[in-house]
């Protein structure tokens, strides 16, 4: 009796295995699908040049607006990223320009060029959470995050506006201003299409969507997308243009001397 | 060397731009002012900014302008200032800018070891926004890029900085009434000319400069000769260097140079500034979202202390060998950044005075903001900013940008 039950429970296991086999074949790890995706999303080519419009759109309609060139240079196999970004408008920050070393592992480095005092002036980093000038995107928004900063779990495949997509929970693993976060990610473009911040009283609290995504050379981009907090009902629309991957740029215009001089050949 | 910068696709044209702002600053202490002191708005003006900016396709050729054109209520007075006008030829490895510039060296945070360029204290002390901290230097400067090193040569006629004057500030004067005074000003004879140099490069993430520069003080040395006050401006030799970079979750700031004053090296004559060592320590981090703390430590050793102290004329207050000042800043931005609460803070251990700038911007649009803040002097009467306790003003600025 005792042996027969043992025998159940082996050809129970093996049937589990079995049919478990398949599904771990076809769906990749969360944390595989996360990688890909901030790959997809931050990574994008060796170099990117794209003229962004920024709509900070208040709770009463009012638009402030943001006119910037980014520039961005990924360095290698190491995570390493330059960013750079030039304010075309409103007028009263015209020519201010941000500059940004970028590391998955520490710190980045920040720089800031404020035209009117010809001043060039490093700024504390430690703010991935706080806004990017004012609007609902963090500065984590906007250079990436790491992929160790959360844990990931599958939930299931969904479609979502008709594509096929992985629903990812992540969960911050330092605390954060937000406590979970649900990802529907593109199963064949691995571009993010939708997420969905929760806060600590698990309120949904922000709303990011890729409204437009579009193949730009080898590869997908949302050259559309916002994001909208929930609770102030403030949201950002940002839309990309002239979106160009693997242009040359070189290491050397993510230094001081073009953070005084905006390089001609890019910002224009 | 022209031909090696890259062709652009797209010429960048010609951009006008613009402001009309007002600013007034209010007197809050009862004093009585003496006759020809504007005693109760050391500044009341509307000012209009025309900027005009272009540069060729190539981006090898540029110019800039900025001109302001003034109604001073305070001063009744009406005058056209060229703020900066200066053209620009690049190359991939140098570049020069003709004109009149403003030029900000060095890493302290309102305050100033390295970059002996113009500033305006008036501004300063009337809580003017802070592009006005800073005048221009009538100047060719070249900049050179032979690999990862970024060298900067400033040829420069003198301007003297804006320092606070008995029109506008109610100043304690030590020097005899009733004399006739004048200033002399350096002209722009070749052996006046100034020449400053910077060197600086990145080592890893940190940025280390050297300076050099032979100048002039910007403020006027006076002297009694002959039955009348003259102010002078003597020469000024500095050599230091900087060094900033990460620590810990903030920013490090380092920055140490020396005053060599030519004219009086034996630190005997009252009147020229002894020769002294300057330094500070600075770092700034974030608190809490769209919070920053910034502190300072600065210092300034006088190097012939014992003449300076036999030679000062009886009625001077006597300064320390050792100055030294702290700074304090904080910043909150609040409602999508269109709230900026500021708070900027002098204090002066050796001298037990103070200084502090509370601010508050709101940006209604993006073109126009309001500035409320004050300028709180007070302490010790005999120290440098305890002495301009009589001029604690409140200030307001309206900005348009168009």
């Amino acid at each position: 009796m005792k042996s027969f039950r043992r025998i159940a429970l082996f050809l129970l296991a093996v049937v589990a295995v079995l049919c478990a086999a398949p599904a771990r074949a076809a769906d990749p790890s969360a944390e595989e699908i996360v990688k890909r995706s901030l790959e997809s999303f931050y990574y994008a080519g060796n170099d990117m040049r794209v003229r962004v419009s920024m709509k900070l759109i208040n709770v009463q309609g009012k638009v402030r607006e943001r006119e910037m060139t980014l520039l961005r240079l990924n360095l290698g196999k190491s995570g390493d990223q330059r960013y750079y970004i030039y304010f075309h408008a409103p007028a009263d920050v015209k020519g201010t320009s941000f500059l940004v070393w970028k590391y998955p592992s520490k710190e980045d480095d920040r720089w800031i060029y404020v035209p009117a005092l010809k001043l060039v002036k490093r700024i504390a980093a430690d703010d991935k959470r706080s806004s990017f000038v004012g609007s609902d995107f963090t500065y984590e928004d906007v250079s990436g995050r790491d992929l160790e900063d959360e844990t990931h779990a599958l939930v299931r495949k969904e479609d979502l506006a008709g594509r096929p997509a992985y629903l990812v929970e992540s969960k911050p693993r330092a605390p954060s201003d937000y406590s979970r976060r649900l990802s529907w990610i593109d199963r064949e473009r691995w571009l993010p299409l939708k997420e969905e911040y929760f806060d600590a009283r698990n309120e949904p609290l922000r709303t990011f969507s890729a409204d437009k995504v579009e193949q730009i050379g080898k590869q997908w981009t949302v050259t559309v997308r916002g994001m909208k907090n929930l609770q102030s009902g403030h949201r950002t629309e940002v839309v990309f243009r002239e979106t160009e991957f693997d242009v040359g740029i070189k290491q050397d215009i993510f230094t001081e001397r073009y953070l005084r001089d905006a390089p001609a050949r890019w910002v224009r | 060397m022209l031909a090696s910068v890259p062709p652009a696709t797209a010429a960048e044209g010609i951009a006008w731009n613009g402001f009309v702002q007002s600013h007034v600053a209010a007197r809050t202490s009862g004093v009585n002012c003496p006759d020809g002191t504007e005693c109760d708005f050391p500044s009341a003006e509307l000012r209009s900014q025309l900027e005009t900016e272009g540069k060729n396709a190539a981006g090898n050729t540029g110019f800039l302008g900025r001109f302001d054109l003034l109604r001073d209520f305070a001063l009744d007075d009406t005058r056209l200032e060229t703020r900066e006008l200066y053209g620009d030829l690049r190359s991939e490895k140098l570049a020069a800018r003709l004109g009149r510039q403003v030029i900000t060296w060095g890493v302290g945070d309102l305050l100033f070891i390295n970059d002996t360029f113009p500033r305006d204290q008036v501004a300063l002390f009337t809580g003017q926004p802070q592009q006005y901290l800073k005048r221009g230097s009538d100047a060719l400067k070249l900049n050179a890029y032979p690999g990862p090193a970024n060298l900067e040569w400033v040829i420069a006629g003198f301007r003297p900085d804006n320092t606070p004057t008995s029109r506008r500030f109610v100043l304690a004067d030590p020097l005899p009434a009733g004399l006739p005074r004048r200033t002399e000003e350096p002209g722009n004879n070749p052996n006046e000319l100034e020449i400053s140099g910077r060197v600086s490069g990145y080592l890893d993430n940190w940025e280390l400069s050297g300076y050099a520069s032979r100048t002039h003080y910007r403020s006027a040395a006076l002297g009694v000769t002959a039955g009348e006050i003259v102010g002078t401006y003597p020469r000024l030799n500095t050599l230091g260097s900087s060094l900033t970079g990460p620590a810990g979750k903030g920013v490090l700031s380092l920055e140490a140079g020396y005053y060599d004053s030519p004219q009086d090296r034996a630190g005997r004559d009252p009147s020229i500034e002894n020769s002294q060592f300057k330094g500070l320590i600075g770092y700034s981090r974030q608190l809490w979202e769209d919070a920053t703390l910034g502190l300072q430590l600065y210092g300034e050793w006088m190097r012939d202390y014992s003449a300076y102290r036999e030679t000062l004329p009886a009625g001077f207050p006597a300064k320390d060998r050792l100055r030294k000042v702290t700074t304090f800043r904080f910043t909150q931005l609040f409602a999508h950044q269109t709230v900026t609460f500021n708070v900027f803070a002098f204090v002066g251990l050796s001298e037990r005075d103070h200084y502090v700038i509370p601010s508050l911007r709101y940006a209604f649009s993006d073109n126009l903001w309001a500035e409320i803040g004050a300028n709180i002097f007070g302490g010790n009467r005999n120290g440098m900013l305890g002495s301009l306790q009589d001029n604690r003003n409140v200030y307001l600025t309206v900005r348009l940008a168009f």
